[in-house]
């Protein structure tokens, strides 16, 4: 970090803002001159050594080839979902998941197999977020342990409720959550007085968000959103995959599809070809497996057509969001273009065509998510006071009733945070408990819409049917989370109630995986602490020795020099102990050892340079 | 009434929406919970709830229908469960255009377009008589008035059912 950086808010830890994607994340944080990305993309990927160690990121995306059944990618995919869901997903994906037993049934969190490790998705992503947070740590210099994190503005309430637990497994406390293409506006409306309508189309790595916003004096105001949580350039790579697999099959007469290691092999090949079409009319599918090569060229008009159903398939929630804003086509003043397959020139051609004019592509579309989080996190820690964002809840809210109907009492593309408060009651004589079935989704019956949670009004005291009378608020928060609430209007006081997620975490569960973490945490700190030291012991050792190759080193008088080797010895001797605090010591010790050396090896220097101008002159 | 209380505003059926818009972001500004994320528990829940019912009054009002069925529901009125009256011939003769067209009738089509139309200024004069009617009863508080407002309503719910149905059977067949 630059001496020159300014730093504000001391005082206060700074929030960070970051963009947890589908195949890279992001970490960004506000400044007084503006968001700015702290340390490089992260790829989320997420890799268990041989010897039990977690690693992600750009370490972990090698062991994709290498390692790819301890490895996973792509698992915010899988965030929030069922067993039964992501059967057809993991048709295409090499993830390991572990079948749900019996009693859990197929409404039960999802689990992976990693090495000899078992993690849900939210403790995957939590590795993911560690890292960031330490890479933001590195950067600023100091603890990290508040963030705005952003999700798919179509994430239903158990990928968001994923999304958070996957914060705090990360010792992250979540101020907010924000949706992805509205933290894009915001970071696209910032320092530019912009007004008027705006469209964000997000297509990224495994997501599609189209959002219509109005900006207005500072305020950002979404208007509708609509999207595809299951659709992004994951499935533009296994178009491509599939083609190349059938294709060595046919050359090879072998099917190697079961082959991990070469499949991904074969993935980052054809990515390769996929981002190389954006800007060349052909490229070219390069595998080398061994000895073994395969070679397919691929041309702009073959690409099209093969991913025309995938940009097709954006345009349905784009047409639907105009329309649940209220507004005509021509009344949107700009679109702005966010995640990485919007580089996809067929991608633009389409969305210029739908909205009638050209999208804007001056920003950077890996970084504008991550940027509008840094801002975001910059209003929730006061620093931008003249910005709010007022966003929606993408799905409507609803119970379940008589004959298998979804009641709707929360619609969707309402301002957040949203209430409605129901009156329920008993059915029967001496009914003691009541169970409400919360759904998301727009469709009438209950087997059609999202199974959110059940909760159960118990203890009700034994009564006449009818003569309980149990208020119960149903809140969509700022994050678009549910939270339940229930009243017993008949003695005033809260009614309690056991809530069972349909497929997420139980706040126990969650707080197993922080304590368990907490404790790895501690580990991972210290192990961190010690490499570093012994990076810089590495450093002052290499820089001893070849001082004592100079003059000035044997000019030095003989007490002087064997305190330098004594030193020199005791930092060797504590390099090997897992004790950073006893390298650190021993590095100082050295320093201060070789201050009088160092001075002369630099008056030398500059005596040389001196008498080097002089000779020149 | 609540809703009208959140915005600040007198109970009134004709509201001036760039007003509506310009008190529903000022009191965003001040109360939204990303102005308390350091405050208090107390604060937070505070500003939560004042929010949220910012944000379904600011819903329910800035719409000219849904605040009069608001407005109704709140002095005590519900909209009547019977169709009108004046429109019963109408729906009889729509219900048999649009089984006509489902069993493959063709010239059921026309008749159709003509009911969409005739449906469509239906209630383009619907929208003006409500507006005509709120601004009568905020200068009169007439309960009369109020009364016809709620017909009117009734009217133009039906209309606008038929309207949806009529306009889904067209773009079903066309799409065919």
């Amino acid at each position: 970090m630059s001496t020159l950086q300014i730093d504000f808010g001391h005082a206060k830890p700074r929030i960070v803002g970051i963009d947890l994607g589908t195949t890279n994340s992001l970490v960004a944080v506000m400044d007084l001159t503006g968001p700015r990305i702290l340390s490089g993309i992260v790829p989320s990927v997420v890799s268990v050594t041989e010897s039990g160690e977690v690693i992600a990121g750009a370490e972990a995306r090698e062991m994709l080839i290498t390692h790819p059944e301890r490895t996973v990618y792509s698992v915010k995919r899988l965030m929030g979902r069922g067993v039964a869901d992501v059967q057809d997903e993991l048709k295409l994906f090499p993830f390991h998941v572990v079948p749900a037993s019996d009693a859990e049934g197929s409404e039960s969190v999802l689990k992976l197999q990693l090495g000899d490790k078992i993690m849900t998705p939210p403790e995957v992503s939590a590795y993911v977020l560690r890292k960031l947070k330490e890479d933001a740590e590195d950067v600023l210099g100091a603890d990290v342990t508040q963030a705005v994190i952003t999700v798919p503005a179509y994430f239903n309430d158990a990928q968001r409720q994923a999304t958070k637990d996957a914060g705090r497994i990360a010792g992250l406390e979540v101020l907010r959550l924000v949706n992805e293409p509205t933290a894009a506006a915001l970071a696209y409306g910032l320092d530019k007085r912009k007004e008027g309508l705006v469209a964000v189309y997000d297509l990224g790595g495994g997501t599609f968000d189209i959002s219509i916003l109005r900006l207005h004096d500072g305020i950002f105001e979404v208007l509708a959103t609509n999207g595809d949580t299951h659709l992004g350039g994951d499935d533009i790579d296994n178009l491509l995959l599939n083609i190349a697999l059938e294709d060595i099959q046919s050359e090879w007469g072998e099917d190697v599809s079961g082959n991990a290691g070469l499949v991904q092999l074969l993935r980052r090949a054809v990515i390769q070809a996929k981002e190389a079409l954006s800007f060349a009319p052909a490229a070219m599918i390069d595998l080398e497996y061994g000895p073994r090569k395969y070679q397919r060229e691929i041309d702009v008009q073959l690409f099209n057509r093969l991913i025309e159903p995938i940009v097709e398939r954006t345009l349905g929630p784009c047409r639907n969001c105009i329309k649940d804003s209220g507004i005509t086509v021509e009344q949107i003043n700009e679109t702005v273009m966010v995640g990485g397959s919007t580089r996809i020139p067929l991608v633009r051609s389409a969305v210029e065509r739908l909205f009638r004019k050209r999208p804007h592509t001056e920003l950077n579309p890996d970084e504008v998510v991550a940027l509008g989080a840094a801002v975001q996190a910059g209003i929730l820690g006061g620093e931008v006071e003249d910005k709010l964002l007022l966003d929606v809840t993408p799905l409507s809210l609803g119970i379940e009733t008589m004959g298998g109907l979804m009641s709707k009492l929360i619609h969707r593309n309402s301002t957040i945070p949203a209430s409605e408060t129901e009156l329920f009651t008993t059915a029967v004589d001496g009914q003691t408990n009541v169970l409400i079935h919360v759904l998301q989704g727009e469709r009438e019956l209950v087997k059609d819409c999202r199974s959110l949670a059940r909760f159960d009004l118990k203890d009700i005291d034994p009564m006449i049917a009818g003569m309980a009378r149990i208020q119960v608020r149903f809140l969509i928060d700022a994050n678009g989370i549910l939270n339940v609430t229930a009243k017993d209007l008949r003695t005033g006081k809260e009614h309690s109630m056991d809530v069972k997620p349909s497929y997420g975490l139980t706040d126990d569960q969650v707080e197993a995986m922080i304590l368990e973490s907490y404790d790895k945490a501690e580990e991972d700190f210290k192990e961190r602490q010690v490499r570093e030291a012994r990076v810089e012991a590495d450093a002052i050792l290499g820089a001893v020795d070849k001082a004592k190759e100079d003059q000035a080193y044997h000019a030095l008088p003989e007490a002087e020099r064997s305190t330098i080797d004594r030193s020199i010895n005791e930092l060797r001797l504590a390099y090997h102990s897992d004790d950073y605090l006893l390298i650190r010591d021993q590095i100082e010790k050295l320093n201060q050892a070789t201050m009088a050396l160092a001075e002369a090896i630099m008056n030398e220097a500059v005596g040389k340079a001196l008498k080097g101008t002089n000779i020149n002159a | 009434m609540r809703f009208y209380d959140a915005l600040g505003l007198e109970p009134k059926l004709a509201l001036d929406s760039d007003d509506l818009k310009k008190r529903f972001y000022d009191r965003s500004r001040q109360w939204h919970p990303d102005r308390f994320s350091r405050g208090t528990a107390e604060e937070k829940q505070r500003s939560e709830e004042m929010t949220s019912t910012l944000n379904d009054a600011f819903r329910t009002l800035r719409d000219p229908v849904s605040r009069a069925e608001y407005f109704l529901s709140q002095s005590g009125l519900e909209l009547p469960k019977d169709a009108p009256p004046e429109l019963l011939e109408e729906i009889f003769e729509l219900n048999m255009a649009l089984e006509e067209l489902r069993g493959g009738d063709e010239s059921a089509r026309e008749q159709l377009v003509s009911a969409q139309e005739r449906f469509t200024s239906m209630l383009g004069e619907a929208d003006a008589s409500l507006a005509g009617l709120f601004e009568r009863h905020d200068e009169t508080s007439d309960k009369a008035v109020l009364d016809q407002v709620r017909a009117t309503l009734n009217r133009r719910k039906y209309v606008s059912n038929l309207l949806r149905d009529v306009e889904k059977e067209l773009n079903v067949h066309s799409a065919n």
